[in-house]
């Protein structure tokens, strides 16, 4: 979840005052306000909207939304001389791409730099997934000398001062020892050269996704142009990152210079490509999705709070989608977009006429008729984890081959259960408290490695049901009774086998059996086992696999 | 009630009692010694003379002392300071150090037992060492504590003297005494107990009514004992269903009034059913080990052919993720089959959807409605408000005239019927339905909103790669806990599976 913080007494330079009305409006417009406070406004913006990601972007949307702004355009001045970018071939099977802007005329206060480097580090964490789709690089461009070069070379020479440092450090060393290189080493570490930019002085501006040089790579109040580039593994989200960039900092007073960008393996490129996309649609099939009458002007004054353009021409309409959208792939997001500037709270709730015939599943409806029979005896439903502990698994099992574990539990459960006995005891022995007698019943998916299960997994789930008895003189009867009664009244015909358990004690176990197939055990607890749990009753208890009820 | 409903209200214990109480009070013991009644007896049938008001209680609470487990120890091997004080008898010194070896005591005791001899003035330090003070006491005499703990159990109120120094000494050491509270009580008659007491009440009342009674129509020239009524009786309790099963059945009730019919499928999944078939990029971070729970060391199948070449529904969500299915652009990226192929326990029952979705193009029957209520699984620690297992409850619509009113009205009369009148929505984002939504509903007591999670409908990116065209789904899938522990009144998560005993035979059933 990315919460966006912003600066109030800035914001309401843009907005205007934040009145509760305001706010109503900004979580209507899909950015439900987290809090308001004295000093500052926190907002969550949704992952498809990284290009609400700034104090600029987000006041041009909401004064948008408000109908206090119009559709936005961008000017971009052509490269002046030098003002390019070479791609060598070196980096296609690294980093491939890299997407540059030239910006003149900024006034960055201390407070502009923090917004840009909020925004970029916001950035890296969304859209550039932590900096391996994307990476962002800042440089007052009069410390570097154009035009720049993005290549490849082995770590070995690879040496420059990396930003917050004094003193040069080797490309493996930065990897090893800089604190952003122990972050986002692993980006490169398994490659044999590391991506860098060059500039016409042969000066290494950085090294990226890592980090940016003290040198040529620090950007501060005096800055008044810096060069910009986007790098990273995917064209269209380094394009995309470039465009927010530009649409917030166009919004800061300054001039935009496109650059060019020459790579040497795949097509030329002038960048930043700020103009809007086409996207064909159909006003019906916005009507049909919503369920609402729309007439062509509604369409264009809704969809220009949401920033996007409108145009009708021969092959019917068109939205103009701004180039800092990511988010609107396919024309059902445009009725998404009409659908908030519409806003969700005028949709009138239909149910349709339609008719449709219930059904509930068989397995599940016996499985209440084995709950009811059972509490009718008395018995008390419980209902755990489908994760146990190893711990716990220890007490009942020796055997570990048929038990599944998942990855990187962040808790102690961390194998899913193969029984529902083990939990059955675990709760005995965490009631010695409750009066006795305890009597207790639990139904539900046990788990177990399959090859052969019929499944896309090669894991066999089953519904389990266990009962379990506990008392001072609790006997085989008493449960066997309760097996008797609960078979009686399925319906179902069984037999008891001699056949031991491990669990059990001998002599005093049965195997259950129902159509020739052994579907579970009956039996005192074995002595060791209610010992393993702590528990000071005897116990008697059963457990079945439902399957063949299913 | 006068005072022949009284006497005939007296059950055969109060009328024993009765017989052997006096205006002066008596002692529990007494009463038992005289009416030949165990004392639980007794108290049961003080306690229904009480509510007749034909009695009197004293209640006097005495403070009796008796050994504790270290001092039943004690008594038997000596005091560690005694011990410590014959150690030391035997030697001309002894180093502080070797306390605990040379008297086998544990540190605890050691520190005691040199305390207590130095503030008896039995012992003197020097440079480390221990020495016994032979000034002028005779070490074989009994300390007060010693004396004390021989004479136990004594009243607390009457100690006085040593005995109450030496009381307060071994209250302030663990375990060796323990002081237990214990109620004198005392009874007598009250004045109308003395009425009462003063007639004859042994008159012949049937107790019980009994086959033989009933036979011998013995019943028709005699009363029956009257019972009083109100008293209260002991607690039962019944087997019942565990609540959240309860609840998740009235649910279900709902789904099925408006005509839903209940899906089914497997809690360990492929990624392919949980993410790729809802255009969730292979990159999103929910892919993330730190989120999900992925099963270690196995693989999964994904459905590779189709009956016709178009058909194969891989490699048309191959083209929903890479980009170009009915324009869209996708998520522009490769996509990897083998990442598709991951085990992991379901994050949402959605997969559920996905699978019908798959099966109902077979027989391409709709409209159709399923839902399902079921468990999810989230990699996430433990607290009163996070688990790793929650439930949720699903619903799909599948209708060539869906629309996103539609979808608001079906969660309106679901959450109609769960209680909840009022609802409100707010704009959302879900990787695999456009327009998505988020719903609230206004809690009725509480006066505030319960955020309950997602809506949406399908992306053509979903539907397209199974049903080769845009077929409208209506799709949500809220958490159901929230619900539940709001009904009982439960504020920490964890109590929904804690499986306590005490607390699941006195929780009410759900009742809606």
């Amino acid at each position: 979840m990315t919460i966006l913080t912003l600066n109030k007494t800035e914001l309401e330079k843009k907005i205007g005052k934040i009145t509760p009305e305001l706010e109503d409006k900004i979580t209507q417009m899909g950015t439900p306000i987290e809090e308001v406070n004295d000093k500052t406004l926190s907002v969550e913006v949704f992952p498809n909207r990284p290009d609400l990601l700034s104090l600029q972007n987000f006041a041009r949307a909401v004064n948008q939304f408000r109908e206090k702004s119009k559709v936005a355009q961008f000017k971009i001045n052509k490269p002046e001389k030098d003002y390019e970018v070479t791609i060598e071939k070196s980096v296609k099977n690294i980093r491939p791409y890299t997407v540059c802007t030239i910006v003149k005329g900024l006034k960055l206060t201390g407070e502009k730099i923090e917004d840009l480097i909020d925004l970029q580090e916001k950035l890296h964490s969304s859209i550039g997934r932590k900096r391996k789709k994307v990476a962002i690089g800042i440089y007052p461009l009069d410390k570097i000398k154009l035009p720049i070069r993005y290549t490849a070379k082995i770590p070995e020479e690879i040496k420059f001062i990396p930003l917050e440092e004094k003193k040069e450090m080797s490309a493996k060393h930065i990897l090893k020892n800089h604190p952003t290189g122990k972050v986002y080493g692993g980006l490169l570490k398994d490659f044999e050269k590391y991506p860098i930019f060059i500039d016409a002085n042969d000066e290494i501006l950085s090294m990226p996704p890592i980090i940016n040089s003290e040198k040529t790579g620090r950007v501060t109040n005096e800055t008044k142009e810096v060069f910009i580039e986007c790098s990273g593994s995917n064209l269209h989200y380094v394009q995309k990152c470039l465009a927010i960039i530009v649409a917030t900092i166009s919004e800061m007073g300054s001039k935009i210079y496109a650059m060019n960008i020459i790579d040497k393996s795949e097509k030329n490129l002038q960048t930043p490509q700020m103009q809007s996309e086409e996207l064909k649609f159909k006003i019906e099939d916005i009507e049909k999705t919503l369920g609402i009458q729309l007439t062509e002007s509604n369409v264009k004054k809704f969809l220009a709070r949401m920033g996007i353009g409108f145009e009708k021409n021969k092959s019917g309409a068109v939205a103009l989608i701004p180039a800092y959208r990511t988010d609107i792939l396919h024309w059902i997001d445009l009725a998404e977009e009409i659908a908030i500037a519409y806003g969700y709270e005028n949709f009138e709730p239909i149910l349709p006429k339609i008719s449709t015939i219930a059904y509930e599943q068989p397995f599940e409806k016996t499985k209440q008729k084995i709950a009811e029979i059972l509490s009718g005896l008395g018995l008390l439903e419980t209902s755990s984890f489908h994760l146990s502990t190893k711990k716990d698994i220890k007490k009942m099992h020796y055997d570990f081959t048929d038990f599944l574990e998942v990855l990187d539990s962040k808790t102690k459960h961390e194998v899913l259960r193969i029984d529902l006995l083990t939990n059955a005891l675990q709760i005995i022995s965490e009631n010695s408290d409750a009066a006795y007698p305890q009597k207790i019943f639990e139904m539900g998916t046990v788990f177990k490695k399959d090859e052969y299960a019929l499944g896309d997994v090669p894991i066999k789930e089953t519904e389990n049901l266990s009962i379990a008895l506990i008392d001072e003189s609790i006997t085989f009867t008493d449960l066997k009774q309760v097996l008797d009664y609960l078979f009686k009244m399925l319906n179902i015909k069984y037999d008891l086998e001699v056949m031991e358990n491990h669990n059990y004690i001998p002599g005093r176990v049965a195997a259950i059996i129902v159509n020739e197939r052994r579907i579970g055990f009956i039996g005192e607890i074995a002595p060791r086992v209610i010992k393993n749990w702590k528990i000071k009753m005897p116990i008697v208890a059963m457990e079945i696999d439902l399957d063949f009820l299913a | 009630m006068d005072e022949k409903e009284i006497i005939e209200s007296l059950s055969p214990i109060e009328k024993k009692v009765l017989e052997v109480l006096s205006q002066d009070y008596k002692e529990l013991d007494e009463i038992s010694k005289e009416s030949e009644l165990d004392k639980t007896s007794i108290l049961r049938g003080v306690t229904f003379l009480e509510n007749k008001a034909l009695i009197e209680k004293n209640i006097n609470k005495e403070h009796n002392i008796d050994l504790g487990i270290l001092g039943i120890n004690y008594l038997k091997k000596d005091l560690p300071e005694r011990i410590l004080l014959n150690t030391l008898s035997k030697r001309e010194f002894l180093p502080i150090g070797e306390i605990k070896k040379a008297c086998n005591l544990n540190q605890n005791e050691s520190k005691i037992a040199l305390g207590t001899l130095r503030k008896k003035d039995l012992i003197q330090i020097n440079e480390g060492k221990l020495y016994l003070d032979k000034g002028s006491k005779d070490i074989s005499k009994k300390m007060i504590e010693e004396l004390f703990l021989e004479k136990l159990p004594l009243e607390k109120d009457s100690l006085e003297g040593d005995d109450l120094q030496a009381f307060k000494n071994l209250q302030a050491r663990k375990e060796i005494i323990e002081v237990k509270e214990i109620n004198q009580i005392k009874i007598r008659l009250s004045e109308n107990g003395k009425k009462i007491a003063s007639q004859d009440f042994s008159i012949d009342l049937i107790e019980q009514l009994t086959p033989k009674l009933l036979k011998q129509n013995g019943w028709k020239s005699k009363r029956f004992r009257r019972y009083d009524v109100t008293s209260p009786v002991p607690r039962i309790h019944g087997g019942k269903k565990h609540f959240v099963n309860q609840s998740k059945e009235y649910a279900k009730s709902i789904w099925l009034e408006m005509g839903f019919k209940e899906m089914d499928g497997p809690k360990v999944e492929t990624g392919f059913w949980v993410f790729d078939s809802l255009f969730t990029a292979q990159d999103h971070p929910v892919r993330e080990m730190q989120d999900t729970f992925f099963i270690k060391g196995v693989t999964g199948k994904i459905p590779l052919k189709g009956k016709k070449k178009n058909e194969c529904v891989v490699s048309q969500i191959r083209k929903a993720h890479e980009g170009g299915l009915d324009g869209s652009k996708g998520w522009q990226y490769e996509w990897d089959e083998e990442d598709a192929k991951k085990v992991l326990l379901r994050t949402h029952t959605t997969s559920l959807s996905m699978r019908t979705l798959q099966k109902i193009k077979e027989t391409n029957e709709f409209p159709a409605k399923y839902f399902a209520l079921g468990k999810c699984f989230r990699n996430e620690t433990v607290d009163w408000s996070h688990g790793f297992e929650f439930n949720q409850t699903e619903g799909i619509v599948i209708d060539e005239n869906a629309n996103f009113r539609q979808l608001l009205g079906y969660l309106k009369e679901f959450y109609k019927k769960m209680g909840y009148e009022k609802i409100r929505i707010r704009p959302a984002y879900f990787a695999y339905t456009e327009p998505s939504l988020e719903i609230d509903v206004f809690h009725p007591v509480h006066k505030k909103w319960l955020e309950l999670g997602g809506a949406g409908m399908f992306r053509p990116e979903v539907t397209i790669p199974i049903f080769g065209k845009h077929i409208p789904v209506l799709a949500w899938g809220q958490g159901f806990d929230r619900i539940i522990t709001d009904f009982y009144k439960i504020t920490d998560l964890r109590e929904l599976y804690k499986n306590d005993i005490n607390k699941l035979r006195e929780t009410k059933f759900w009742r809606k």
